[in-house]
């Protein structure tokens, strides 16, 4: 997987001049993807801690620019071992059903100074759904940022079954913050 | 035994006060101890929660409490009464006034060093003063344990001493706080 990762980008760099821009890789100490949940009105922060993205964006060409994004459903982390417990079982994220999350770009539009919309399919626990992300984008020290708040509703994805589809406990949306940052070239 | 002075008692303010702390008490304490062992569920999330939301009432309601007997002393104990009963209720009295903040101001230091901000009714989320820090949050709740250990020995204490007024003494102590008892109005 990785190594597919490693060669794709490889590949991706020596064409280059014919394909710009390039395939990178993200750079995986600034990055992160946190999903934000409430329960009983308390704010809950919840971090996938492992995941892997591809980008390939010009700021100058946003309707070429690709990018997607693996999470680890494993890896989330809610900062309790009660709680992560919880979340990897069948009612909630199914881990061991579903171990991968996905978010796909189908298409990037420009939508204000640095801001764009990526439109893409987001498939967790096997649902996919299309979701437009707004993203803000910055370079910073030869490194791109993208970063952006994407609302979902838990309950499309079946994330919460049976006693906990109560939405008075653990509200419907949840925030998807992430901030992706690619690696050095 | 006849009282010389008609107010000589505790107002109605007081007696309220310290009725509804009361209730709140015998609330949170057994929900603390039960909520603990449930599965993990929504009704456990919702009882943590209720548990909060009870122990911050009583944070309010003792800052009420002790800004009123600050200005409305109570009433002297019975004539009579031997030295270190006196002093004894005098230390029961301001201990248990330091519990009602303590008990509270521990739940809520636990619960922001567990990671859970304490939101008072679901509606106003509390300050969290410390940051999310695993081994502090057990210490906390070790703490937690402890001093609500001692306010329920307190309580205990508290409430034979009120029994032994009324029936071991016959004395209005007891009355003061309900006046039903006394047959005399609060003022
Ligand atoms: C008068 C006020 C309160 C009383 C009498 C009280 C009493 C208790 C008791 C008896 C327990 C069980 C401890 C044990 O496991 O043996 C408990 C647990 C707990 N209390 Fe309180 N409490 C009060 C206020 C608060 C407040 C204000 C908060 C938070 C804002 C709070 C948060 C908690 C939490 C989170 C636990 C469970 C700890 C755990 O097992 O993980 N409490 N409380």
């Amino acid at each position: 997987m990785r190594k597919t990762a490693i060669a794709l980008a490889l590949g991706a760099a020596l064409l280059s001049p014919f394909i710009a821009p390039a395939l990178a890789q993200v750079d995986a100490a600034k990055s992160s993807v946190v999903a934000v949940s409430r329960q009983m009105g308390v704010p809950v922060e919840g971090k996938f801690r492992r995941f892997s993205a591809q980008v390939s964006f010009d700021p100058a060409r946003p309707a070429e620019g690709k990018a997607s994004l693996e999470i680890d459903i494993a890896s989330f982390d809610l900062g309790d071992a009660d709680f992560n417990r919880e979340t990897a079982k069948k009612e909630w994220f199914d881990a061991a059903k579903f171990p991968k999350a996905t978010f796909v770009t189908s298409a990037i539009k420009p939508a204000g100074p640095g801001k764009f919309d990526a439109a893409g399919k987001l498939t967790i626990k096997g649902k996919t759904l299309d979701v437009v992300a707004p993203v803000t984008y910055k370079a910073e020290g030869g490194q791109q940022v993208f970063e952006g708040v994407l609302p979902i509703k838990r309950l499309q994805f079946n994330i919460g079954e049976g006693e906990w589809k109560d939405t008075a406990t653990v509200a419907d949306d949840v925030q998807i913050k992430f901030r992706i940052v690619t690696a050095k070239k | 035994m006849k009282m010389s002075l008609p107010t000589l008692g505790y107002s109605r303010t007081a007696i309220a006060l310290h009725w509804a702390i009361a209730l709140l008490i015998f609330c949170a304490f057994p929900l603390g101890i039960y909520m603990a062992d449930l599965p993990f569920s929504p009704g456990r999330l919702k009882l943590y929660s209720y548990h909060k939301w009870i122990g911050v009432t009583v944070f309010l309601l003792a800052l009420a409490r002790l800004a009123w007997r600050w200005q409305h002393p109570a009433p002297p104990p019975p004539a009579g009464m031997p030295a270190w009963q006196r002093i004894a209720s005098i230390a029961t009295h301001h201990l248990l006034y330091l519990l009602l903040f303590a008990v509270p101001i521990s739940g809520w230091l636990m619960s922001s060093a567990k990671g859970f901000q304490t939101v008072y009714l679901g509606i106003i989320p509390l300050p969290d003063l410390l940051t999310k820090d695993k081994a502090l949050g057990d210490a906390l709740l070790l703490v937690h344990q402890i001093l609500n250990f001692t306010l329920a020995t307190l309580v205990v204490t508290h409430l034979t001493a009120a029994l032994k007024h009324y029936f071991v003494d016959r004395d209005e102590v007891l009355g003061r706080m309900i006046p039903l008892l006394n047959q005399r109005k609060p003022r």
